[in-house]
């Protein structure tokens, strides 16, 4: 089963693709491009839609989707943490 | 892949200049905000036509005016619609916008209430659109080839789900549609922001790629004149953002898998702008749902795809608004929109090329006449971009 997608395997975050995800459920990845699977332990419930980080993230450092820039992490996040709004802020505008 | 684009034809309506619509719609056009009433009141009269009620068109001007007539002009001249009512509050704008929609060849006239009233305006232009609507209703679907449907894309209410599955199945169609000659379009200026380097380098010349790049600076200027904050909540909206959807950039990048990984783009268009041969076009246009979709149907696009996530629930007046979704819970709950539902692909249960097949499919089947899930929900949202206060 697939909990979650990721579109490259060089992105710092995937998507869960389905509803009720808890913390502490291991959660299977699919990595869309390469074609490949991963395993993340969800460290918060994350709502269907929302995005995990699959790779430590720093304060300031930069968050990758789609191989691209999406803008850059205003706290630290720990792999399996919820990414969002609350520790992810836009570059532009 | 399963449907045979290159025989490929659909049956439509061919319009005097040759174009071909899907849809067989007598619109009574009102010219600005006073004309609706009579409008609609032509339209409860005369069974079968479509009033278009809009909040505007009084002392506009310059290139806020141009277009309006160009919106109101190109709405009328649409292959989707047979003939066309227009009323004004007096006669000199209502022929003008008449006149430009004359040059299709199709049935139009044009009445102003002034020195008349609305009750003797509503009995002419009654009159009018019954002789219109019985025309109309003689004419028949021929069968015509796949390169006479102008296809348009607008995404809207996006989630992350839309970047996975609706957005890059919209793309998988347009790479499909590109190579047969079929007329496409995509814009959204701004929210190509943080993607708009992969949209440069998908321009087919370097002049079409500095054209791009000057509509998208232009619409940078515009953000960064008015804004007051980073427009969280407006760009992304808040639904994006329930969605899932943290950035303009992450947006942006979702947004332009609608062009697919191969079409071209071999022109650029102003808002309104008709386009003068096929291939895939970028129009300079707001990003709001309503608004970019009106200004599709003006440049006479006659089928339009919105990828959602959410589920923006818009529809048009004259052109089939078809929604396509790959987030699993939008589709459960909000199915009763949705046209083509892509979820599979998040459980891996269909691939990219089998959604850009189910998509393609119904897109026939719309354009043949199947009413899109809008259509029969009665949406039919005709929203006109402004560029500036009236005078």
């Amino acid at each position: 089963m697939i909990h979650f997608i990721v579109h490259g395997e060089n992105d710092s975050v995937g998507v869960v693709v389905v509803e009720g995800v808890k913390a502490g459920q291991e959660l299977s990845g699919w990595v869309m491009e390469q074609d490949k699977e991963i395993q993340v332990r969800a460290l918060n419930d994350i709502a269907i839609g929302h995005k995990l980080a699959i790779r430590p993230l720093a304060a300031d450092d930069t968050v990758m989707k789609y191989g691209v820039d999406i803008g850059r992490a205003v706290a630290a996040i720990k792999v399996g943490e919820h990414a969002h709004v609350h520790n992810i802020k836009t570059k532009r505008w | 892949m399963a449907i045979d684009l290159k025989n490929a034809s659909f049956r439509g309506y061919k319009r005097e200049n040759g174009r071909v619509g899907v849809r067989n719609h007598v619109v009574i056009l009102p010219v600005d905000d006073l004309s609706n009433a009579a409008c609609e009141a032509v339209a409860n009269n005369i069974k079968g036509v479509l009033a278009i009620p809009h909040p505007y068109g009084r002392l506009q001007f310059g290139a806020d005016l141009d277009l309006h007539f160009r919106t109101l002009i190109g709405t009328g001249s649409n292959a989707n619609v047979a003939a066309v009512v227009v009323i004004g509050i007096e006669d000199g704008w209502a022929k003008r916008v008449a006149d430009g929609i004359a040059k299709t060849g199709k049935p139009v006239s044009s009445f102003g209430i002034e020195g008349y009233g609305d009750m003797e305006t509503i009995r002419r232009a009654s009159k009018a659109a019954k002789d219109y609507v019985q025309q109309a209703s003689e004419l028949r679907r021929e069968e015509r080839p796949l390169k006479d449907l102008w296809v348009s894309t607008k995404c809207g209410e996006s989630d992350t789900t839309s970047g996975i599955g609706s957005n890059p199945c919209v793309g998988n169609a347009y790479d499909k549609l590109y190579p047969h000659g079929v007329t496409l379009v995509f814009g959204e200026t701004t929210e190509l922001t943080g993607g708009e380097h992969l949209v440069a380098a998908r321009c087919r010349t370097p002049q079409v790629r500095e054209q791009f790049m000057a509509m998208f600076n232009r619409y940078q200027e515009v953000i960064n004149r008015h804004k007051t904050g980073d427009l969280m909540d407006s760009q992304p909206t808040k639904g994006n953002i329930a969605g899932g959807l943290t950035t303009i950039e992450e947006k942006a990048l979702g947004n332009i898998q609608k062009i697919g990984r191969k079409c071209l783009v071999d022109g650029v268009l102003d808002k309104a702008e008709a386009p003068t041969g096929p291939g895939l076009w970028f129009m300079d246009s707001s990003s709001a749902a309503a608004e970019m979709v009106t200004l599709c149907a003006a440049s006479g696009y006659v089928v339009h795809f919105f990828p959602t996530g959410q589920c923006n629930i818009i529809g048009n007046p004259i052109l089939p608004v078809m929604k396509i979704c790959a987030n699993p819970r939008t589709c459960r709950t909000m199915a009763e929109h949705l046209d083509v539902d892509v979820s599979g692909i998040t459980r891996k249960e269909i691939n990219m090329d089998q959604a850009g097949d189910k998509l393609l499919e119904m897109m026939f089947r719309t354009a043949n006449g199947r009413l899109t899930a809008a259509e029969a929900l009665g949406h039919r949202e005709f929203v006109l971009t402004r560029l500036y206060e009236s005078a």
